[in-house]
Formats: structure tokens, sequence, C-alpha cells
């Protein structure tokens, strides 16, 4: 590259930015309270919020900590509160974001914060566990599969996308304010069951879901649908179950 | 320091851990120890499908699956044990419907099958469709509906407990596994689980690439621990380059997009792999589409403004007919590249994807500790463990169905030991080595800085050890490795804390790294021929009189520190005799 096409970009190169990332940092080794702590970065065209986080534990403070692992928004493991919406890292491009201010990054809120973007996430997995979230059958296994038409299939397949990253429930106002709520995740996951042709435990599940810290504490405020980085339709799914117990059939 | 003691210690909670878990977890006391959550494990990421000779679609029938795996596996396949698979597939795919799995219907019900690389009928006459699938997030089903039945059996997790040793006993004169020790990533604290059995179901190792379709958790870290321990480790040099990675991202795009009918372009809009592989063309096996793509770029056909990638092409698809069938991957291109699969072609090279190589195991899972004896007490599945059914190269969906297959057998057996065999005593100090790993980094004021060295490592893999190899390269990627590794040595961390201190793992993640990228190294140093996945510029064909063998690479120590020990052992032959692979 010469210095006649500095003003540009050559062919295919990418571009790069400046970005202030403002991260909520909390230390419980060191700090008392939770605080900000900006850092600028030089990122490039395609990159996500876990890369520049990635760029500021690799380069500038090591002890900067969040979970991540697939990096392509599969694992679940990366949901954060970033601008003040919940969203996986990884899948969130820098491109997209208002570059001119700093971004904000949080923790998820309503989970006890353990260190900077890490939460306890055991309430949220014992959630998920006390609906039920496997086949129940009755009887004997048949020899081969069992048979579902494409139709009954189609009718739970947008529940089965959920990767439990948590972003849908800790987007929840009554999931802040109230610690025995199962939140909207539960709630998915038990729809995928319920609609499901083969499973004949709808009746039990949509009687845990009936409790006074169950389905009906959901305000249809849409926040868990917004968060959903896997496009589930979650507050349908809410709706959907409020309506099978309403009418006990699903 | 805690001690907990168990029958069945399972390393690792992805597909394999956890279907070991599912039998184990019925028959004794089993914990299952994970450095993530279970749902987060890379099982989750597979996409296309999972194979099994059901015939539900069209004929098929398991010996053409056990072929096409030896012929796949250019003929570095254990035969017994690529048979063992191919039958069980069947009962695989049945036992995950029955657990509750969403796979893709036909119009009579009946699980849907599709075709993918490699896959055929009677013996390579055509493709077949024999993968079977739940759209194209087959590995997050397989993930979510074990992980279910885990719930449902009440299987213990222990979540974020990071394995970094292995511990044996010598009892009579032989040795015999003795537990685990783990890291509590919470609290820092150190745990050893003793147990009667420990199966290792801890991944792979793709983050010894730059580029790579695998999690930045997949740091091979039980291949390392057994291999530090003296174990060997088999065909390491054996890795998979998945053909559709995003470009310059490395993220995985399905083998089911072109079992769906997407063709793979290069710049002047020619179907390449017609001139490459006349039959099966676009779903030949991976490691000839991998080639085939890297050939076009450095022979000038490369798209883009560097000319550095091929073309993906699904414009001919029906949008409804990609929504239905592989709605995540397009999603991918959409929100990583920008690109609109249903109108553009996408950008797509290979990326670092499998390691077909492992710790060496019989069908019953054992671990090897040489060319014959087993170790009593250690098993391993999945991508850790090399049993070896996928020789020189896996073929598409073997993967999910190994880990099946396997995953119940190390459980199966694992629980049957268990349950005659005595709890072996712990060693003296059996936390005295990891917690002098730790220390040693957290200890130390200033030095190397882990995110520097491992870059420096994964670029040099990528340049000299991926698709294209040869002595030059390889004796490059020896002599950085070896430089990286001295310069580890004094490797710091600036977090000194206890709590959740994932820059001390990654330190301890990069080590891992480095043993095993030497080892890779030195095995395709030795093996001066071309196979499967491993390519040779400089011995460009395959040679069964001299090669025909598996690597079994040991750490040996001299004086000048840790160096690697090869030796080999004989291919199990049954059916098949090797011939030329034409696709």
């Amino acid at each position: 590259m010469t210095a006649a096409v500095a003003d540009a970009p050559a062919a295919g190169a990418i571009p790069s930015f400046q970005v202030t990332l403002r991260l909520r940092r909390f230390n419980p080794e060191n700090d008392t309270e939770p605080r900000w702590e900006d850092h600028t970065v030089t990122m490039h065209g395609t990159d996500r919020v876990l890369d520049a986080l990635h760029k500021i534990k690799w380069e500038i403070d090591g002890s900067l900590t969040f979970r991540r692992s697939c990096a392509h928004g599969i694992c679940g493991s990366d949901a954060m509160r970033i601008n003040g919406r919940n969203r996986l890292a990884c899948k969130t491009l820098l491109k997209d974001l208002p570059l001119d201010k700093p971004i904000t990054v949080e923790p998820i809120k309503g989970l006890a914060v353990l260190k900077d973007l890490v939460v306890d996430m055991d309430p949220f997995f014992e959630a998920y566990k006390s609906i039920m979230p496997f086949l129940v059958t009755s009887g004997n296994d048949p020899s081969r599969e069992r048979r579902q038409s494409p139709e009954d299939r189609a009718r739970y397949d947008d529940t089965t996308k959920c990767i439990m990253c948590a972003a849908c429930t800790t987007s929840c106002p009554v999931y802040w304010s109230d610690g025995q709520y199962f939140g909207p995740q539960a709630i998915v996951g038990a729809h995928r069951f319920i609609f499901d042709s083969r499973d004949e435990g709808a009746e039990e599940r949509l009687e845990i879901l009936n409790d006074r810290d169950g389905v009906w504490r959901c305000r249809t405020t849409f926040n868990c649908t917004d968060a959903c980085p896997r496009g589930i339709e979650v507050t349908k799914a809410i709706q959907e179950v409020k309506r099978a117990l309403l009418f006990r059939r699903v | 320091m805690q001690t907990h003691q168990y029958d069945v210690v399972i390393v690792g909670a992805g597909g394999a851990g956890m279907r070991a878990a599912l039998e184990s977890g019925q028959r004794v006391r089993t914990a299952v120890l994970t450095k993530l959550y279970p749902t987060r494990s890379h099982t989750g990421a597979a996409q296309g499908g999972m194979c099994a000779a059901l015939a539900n679609v069209e004929e098929d029938n398991w010996e053409w699956h056990t072929f096409d795996t030896v012929k796949g596996g250019d003929f570095l396949v254990d035969q017994d044990a690529a048979e063992v698979m191919a039958k069980e597939a069947i009962d695989a795919v049945l036992d995950l419907e029955k657990m509750g799995l969403p796979f893709n219907r036909t119009p009579d019900g009946l699980i849907d099958q599709r075709r993918f690389g490699g896959h055929t009928r009677k013996h390579g006459e055509a493709a077949v469709r024999r993968s079977c699938f739940a759209a194209d997030r087959t590995g997050h089903m397989i993930l979510q509906t074990l992980y279910q039945q885990c719930i449902k059996r009440e299987v213990e997790f222990f979540n974020e407990f990071y394995v970094l040793d292995l511990l044996f006993t010598e009892v009579d004169g032989v040795k015999r596994t003795a537990g685990v020790v783990a890291y509590e990533l919470a609290t820092g604290e150190i745990h050893v689980f003793r147990a009667k059995a420990v199966i290792f179901a801890t991944g792979g190792a793709g983050k010894v690439y730059k580029t790579t379709s695998n999690a930045h958790t997949l740091t091979g870290d039980g291949m390392a621990i057994a291999y530090r321990r003296g174990l060997p480790l088999e065909d390491m040099e054996f890795f998979q380059f998945h053909p559709t990675g995003l470009a310059g991202l490395g993220i995985l795009l399905s083998e089911a997009a072109r079992g769906e009918g997407a063709i793979l372009r290069n710049s002047e809009g020619e179907r390449f792999m017609e001139r490459y592989a006349p039959t099966l063309k676009d779903l030949a096996p991976r490691d000839v589409v991998a080639r085939a793509m890297a050939n076009e770029v450095r022979e000038g056909r490369g798209a883009g403004p560097n000319k550095d990638y091929v073309l993906l092409d699904l414009t001919h698809l029906e949008p409804s007919h990609i929504d239905a069938k592989l709605p995540d991957i397009t999603e991918f291109a959409r929100t990583y590249l920008g690109v609109e699969p249903y109108t553009e072609p996408v950008p797509v090279f290979p990326t670092a994807h499998y390691a077909m190589g492992g710790m060496p195991t019989t069908i019953d899972a054992e671990v090897l500790a040489d060319n014959t004896h087993v170790l009593p007490g250690l098993y391993a599945a999945g991508e850790v463990a090399c049993v070896s059914v996928h020789g020189a190269n896996r073929l598409g969906t073997n993967s999910l169905l190994d880990i099946n297959v396997f995953g119940r057998r190390a459980g199966l057996a694992a629980a049957v030991f268990a349950e005659k065999a005595p709890l072996v005593e712990l060693p003296e100090a059996p936390s005295d080595a990891t917690v002098a790993l730790l220390e040693a980094i957290r200890d130390r004021a200033d030095g190397e800085r882990v995110a520097v060295l491992r870059r420096e490592l994964q670029e040099t893999m990528d340049a000299n050890a991926q698709v294209f190899r040869s002595e030059a390269t390889l004796k490059q990627a020896l002599s950085d490795i070896q430089a990286l590794k001295t310069r580890y040595a004094n490797v710091s961390v600036q977090d000194k804390g206890r709590r959740f201190n994932t820059d001390l793992l990654e330190a301890v993640e990069l080590g891992f790294l480095l043993d095993l990228a030497e080892v890779i190294v030195v095995g395709a140093l030795e093996r001066k021929e071309s196979r499967g996945g491993h390519f040779r510029e400089d011995y460009q064909n395959r040679d069964d009189v001299n090669y025909m063998r598996h690597t079994m690479a040991y750490r040996s120590s001299d004086d000048d520190g840790a160096g690697v020990r090869l030796d080999f052992k004989p291919v199990v032959v049954t059916r098949y005799q090797p011939m030329e692979r034409k696709f």
C-alpha cells in the first residue's frame, strides 16, 4: 500500500474506527460497590461487542471478566445489557450501535452479580428445571420412532430454538421485582413440550404454571420478545400457555 | 481443598458426556464436571444432522454407511469400530427421538433424511439421503434433549469446574485411575474427585488455529492432560478443515446447505467441484472440497477484492425452502457478513473444524495406554477420543453420531467397571501439581501476555499447518511453537484474584494448546504422504506401504525439556481393502 491511498481504504480493506465501551465493573475481592470504567479501542467493520471486550481483556486489563464460548450466538453464554438492552455480545455488531457516544455494557439484571459481567445463573436454571422440561410419555416405547406430522412438528418449532441465554427472563420487569416468578424462559421451556403432540405431561406442567408465581404474573410488556436473540416470539408463547390454562386444552 | 467421592466422574457435558451420564447415572453414583454450563457446550453448534441408515426416504443400509465412513476416512479408519458405529447409528437416532428430539418429519410422520457429503448408496454410486436432522440446528437439539433427560434423571452436575489433572495410583504394579483434580471457577478452590472410573468427554482443540469454527473454550484440555500424564495421542496430525466457514470469520455454514442444493463457485462463476469430484461434486468429503477451494484461490480464481475466498451460492433455492431447512446459517450470513443468501452468494473459506485424532480407545471407549493395553478405569468419548472411526477425514454428521454411540458405550462400560472395581487410594498430595501449575502463573509479577503468545501460535498454525503442508512449512511451525513454549514458561496474568479468574484459565488453556500444536506438527512432519485431511505438497500421494498406520504420540522428557516421541499402530482392516479415492 502506498501513501497515495491513505485517504481511502484499499480495496478489500476493512474500515476501522474508535469505540468507547463504558463497562460496569465489580470485583467482589476489592470493591464494595459496582463502578463504571471507560476504555477506548480501535475496532473493525465486522467486529462485535464481544471482540471489543476481548480486545480490552487481552490487551488492556486481563481482570475484565465475562462468560463466552461459541462466539456466534448459539451457546448462550454472553447475554449482557448493551446500551440498556439485553443482547448477546457475540451477535451485536459494533457498527450497528451509535458510536459517537460510549457503549454501555452491564450484567443482565435480576440475578446476583458475581464479578463484572458474570451473574449467578443458578436461579435461572432452577426455574427451568421446575417446569418438567422433558418429554413425558406413558406405556412402552415403540420399537421405531413415534410418528409426528410436519404440521404437529411445526406447532412447537419456535420454542425449540431457545439457547437459555436468559436475555428474556432478565429483561422482564416482573422478574426484576419478584424473586419468585419463573420468568419467560421457563415458560418457553414448558411451551416447547406442552404443544408437542408426543408429550403427555401438559396437564401437570400447566398446573405448575398456574401457580401464583407462574404464568399469570406476566404483564405482557413484550420486553422478552424484544430481547430474544433467537427471534422467538416469547410473549406469544406465554399467551398460548395462558390460553391453554383458561380453556384446558392444547 | 475439598475431596469428593463418586463411582464415575465424567469430565465434559457436551453430547458425549451427557450421553454417558444417562447410562452411568442410572447404575452408579455419577458426577459430571464441566468448565461451562452443560447447555453451552459446542455440540450445540453442530448443524447439519446425524447419519443413520434408517432408510426412511430411500433404500439404505448400515454396511454402505460403514463403507462410506472408511473410504471418507481415506482407509485410516479402524473398520471394526466404523461397523459398530454405523450399525448402532440406527438405535442411536431412535433413542434420541424417544427422548423427545424434534427431528424434521416426512409427510408420513417419519424422521426425515437428507443428503450429506460423502454419504452414498451402493458404495459410491450416488449421494444418499441418510442424515437425520432438525433444521440446521441438529446439534442444538441433541444438546438440549440430552440435558433435558439429565434433568429428568437427576444427573449431578458441577458447573464451571475446570478439570486440570488426572490421577493414577499404582496397584500391584498396574497403573489405575484414581480420580481428577478440578478448579472451581467461582471461588478459585481446588477439588479432588476420587472415582473408580473417569470418562473424558472434553471435546476438541480447534483453538490451535486462528480461523476456526470452534468455540473459544475448545482448547484440547482433556487431550493435553492425558498427554502430560504419559498417555498417547493418536493421529493428531489429522485435522479437518470444514469447507464452508464464513470468509474471514470461520463461523460454520453447514454442509447441509450443499446437501439442500447449494453450489460452490469461483470468481468466474464456475461450479469448480465438477472438475475435482465429477460424481459427488459439491458433496464430496470435506478434505476434498476444502483442498479444491484453497486451490482455486491459490490459482487466482478466488472471489472478492482480495480474491481470497470462494462463493456458496444458494440463490437458485426457493426462499421458503431455505427458511424451512437452513434458517440459522442464512441468519449467520446476514448478521455477520451482511449478505442476503436469497439473492447473493455467501463468501466462504475453509475453517479449522474437527480433530480426527485424540486419546486412543477401544470400541468400548476404554483408553489405551499404549498400542494394546487399556488403562483400567479410564474412558474417553467424542472428539477428545480416537476410536478410530474418522481416520484421516471425518464424514459430515459422523461426529454427532460418534458422541451418541460412543458416549453411550463409555457410560455403560464405566458403570459396569465401577460396579465391581474397588476404589483406588489417591496418590500422595493429589492436588500439588495443579496448585503449582496455577500459582506459578498467578504469582509471576510480570511476563509474556497470554493473548500475544496465543495469536502467534494460531497464526503460525494457519500459515504452516493448514490445508496445504510441506516439510518447510511444518519445520517453520515447529520452530515457532518451540520458541513460544520457551516464552510461555514466563507467561503472567494481570488478574491475581481467586474469583472467576478467567485470565488465569486462559493462560492454562494456552499451555494445553501449545503442547497439542507440537504434537500435530511433529506427526505431520513424520507422515510423508497425503491422506485425508493431511495434505503434503512434497508427498502428494497416499502411501499405503509405509503410512497406512496410526501415529501414536507420547510426551518424552529429554535433556532439552519435553519433546514428542512417535510410535505407530496398525489399522484394523476387516472388509475393505484400500482403493483409490475418487468421488
